[in-house]
């Protein structure tokens, strides 16, 4: 692997089980023990219901675009060979949003309610970050031929 | 909730050139700015016992130190990013009101051109509420306000058929606003819906032209209590309404309920119960306009319009000059300077002296200054002759 020079995920007490399950290629997401409230990003209390008594679940991995944004130019060195490259907010099944990328979708194929799921990306040997690719039914559908 | 209604006044405004190269430092930029405001207030630097800083490494004691200042009653900071200049004055007037403090001191502005370019990445910026983001957003490409606010911008287009054209209108109106003002960087460059159409993609769906300028340059304002301030050089500008409000999650924007809303939804029906006035009532409104869709969302969201009409409003010219709404006298931060918003109260406060010059809206009586900021912060203030 060549070297990587994007910025990384800072591991802390708070997030360490959620980097923990990505290296096993499982993606966690907190919620909470007390009222059952999904939540994202890692958080000390519940929003919902006050609670510092926390788990972690595996959830399905399976969403849909929410929103987005393409950058037309670089506004880090690392992504300047990315550029026009898409961030995506997608809303998992379970309703939690992340931030992420699409691995195999160009921004033009981009569209609000497109159904996208989990993919592993190695980073470095320490860490793999959550990205996201076309559902396997969009696999080999091109965008022209889906009735939005 | 009309507890500080007109209990305390704007009496000082000053401000420095706005540029590209100011050659000072952010605190020579702050204090240039402060004794012009004080000076036009009719003090000393001596005089100010308070003191309120928004976005900005500066610390007050920097600023006490430069006047001599032998007692500072009150310091405090708003902390609401670009939204922090219009917070300020609800901290100055609150401090002044009460007698906490006597003459309060409001800045802000940066080197934000030729030191601190916000478009190259928040390293070195003052704290925002972005911790999260380090690690949840910036491997994945995003690190910068364009691209935070963006995806608002687009999910407003998708519910509501908002247009890349109406988010033109706001540039177009801001720029054609700055060709009568003096001080406008971009006074000399005006725009068409057309230019905007044809300048390159940024964050898509932001344009070059959907951004605000990155400027050099500070602004300050001088709050007193009504009892002082009728005794002083200028005609008081009365603050009737201050509030600021903060979205669900105000540390990230991806799982906030609503994309399409802004914590100015909240502090607006507070702002005009306290002022005792109505969105139908405002003279002329200067409106934080870090990015076009922000001034659409923000006429919606303090009312001036339902929620979904932002595009069309501002596509009929509404907020134009010699319109219903006059938006943006001065330029705004598209046009006239980025200074943190601090420039939209100084303009706010020349509009109701009769001072604005070629811009001045006819017999203004009433006029509205919003912030926005941080991962969507509001801030308004409501303010009369």
């Amino acid at each position: 692997m060549s070297q990587y020079n994007k910025p990384l995920p800072q591991i802390t007490p708070q997030t360490r089980e959620l980097w923990e399950g990505c290296r096993k290629h499982k993606l966690l997401i907190q919620r909470c023990r007390a009222c059952g409230t999904l939540r994202h990003y890692p958080r000390i209390m519940c929003p919902s219901c006050g609670s510092w008594d926390t788990e972690w679940v595996k959830v399905s991995g399976k969403g849909k675009v929410y929103s987005w944004t393409v950058a037309h130019q670089a506004f880090h060195p690392a992504f300047i060979d990315d550029v026009p490259y898409a961030s995506v907010i997608v809303e998992l099944d379970e309703g939690v949003r992340l931030v992420t990328n699409i691995v195999d979708a160009s921004p033009e194929e981009l569209y609000i309610g497109m159904p996208v799921e989990v993919v592993f990306e190695d980073a470095t040997s320490e860490i793999i970050l959550p990205k996201f690719k076309k559902s396997s039914w969009l696999q080999g559908i091109s965008s022209s031929q889906i009735v939005r | 909730m009309d507890i500080l209604r007109d209990k305390a006044a704007i009496v000082g405004i000053g401000e420095t050139e706005y540029s590209r190269n100011s050659g000072i430092s952010d605190v020579a930029l702050l204090l240039q700015a402060s004794v012009r405001a004080i000076e036009d207030a009719g003090l000393t630097p001596k005089d100010i016992d308070g003191i309120v800083l928004g976005y900005t490494n500066v610390v007050a004691e920097n600023l006490m130190t430069n006047f001599g200042t032998k007692d500072m009653a009150y310091s405090a900071s708003a902390h609401l990013g670009g939204a922090s200049a219009v917070a300020s004055l609800q901290s100055a007037a609150m401090a002044a009101a009460t007698g906490v403090a006597t003459n309060v001191l409001c800045m802000a502005g940066w080197n934000g051109y030729s030191k601190l370019r916000i478009s190259s990445g928040m390293e070195g910026q003052p704290q925002l509420a972005i911790s999260q983001l380090r690690s949840f957003e910036e491997p994945y490409g995003v690190f910068v306000p364009a691209q935070w606010y963006a995806p608002m911008a687009r999910r407003h287009m998708y519910e509501y058929g908002t247009t890349s054209r109406q988010f033109g209108a706001v540039a177009a109106t801001m720029r054609k606003h700055a060709q009568l003002n003096d001080k406008a960087i971009m006074r000399g460059n005006p725009i068409t819906i057309d230019d905007h159409q044809d300048s390159r993609m940024v964050a898509d769906p932001f344009r070059l032209l959907d951004c605000c300028l990155e400027s050099d340059g500070a602004a300050a304002v001088v709050v007193t209590s009504r009892e002082r301030a009728k005794d002083m050089r200028h005609q008081p500008v009365y603050i009737m309404g201050v509030a600021e409000g903060h979205p669900d999650f105000p540390d990230q924007i991806a799982n906030r309920p609503v994309l399409t809303e802004l914590g100015i939804k909240k502090a607006a029906p507070r702002a005009f119960a306290m002022a005792g006035v109505a969105p139908k009532d405002i003279d002329v409104a200067e409106i934080y306009d870090c990015f076009t869709y922000i001034v659409i969302c923000q006429l919606e969201d303090i009312g001036f319009c339902n929620k979904g009409e932002g595009g069309p409003f501002v596509e009929a010219g509404h907020i134009e000059l010699g319109r219903e709404l006059p938006v943006n006298t001065h330029g705004g931060l598209l046009s006239q300077a980025h200074v943190l918003g601090m420039n939209h109260v100084v303009e706010a406060v020349k509009q109701l002296r009769g001072s604005a010059g070629k811009a001045q809206v006819k017999d203004a009586e009433i006029a509205l200054v919003s912030g926005y900021g941080d991962l969507g912060d509001g801030s308004i203030a409501i303010l009369r002759r």
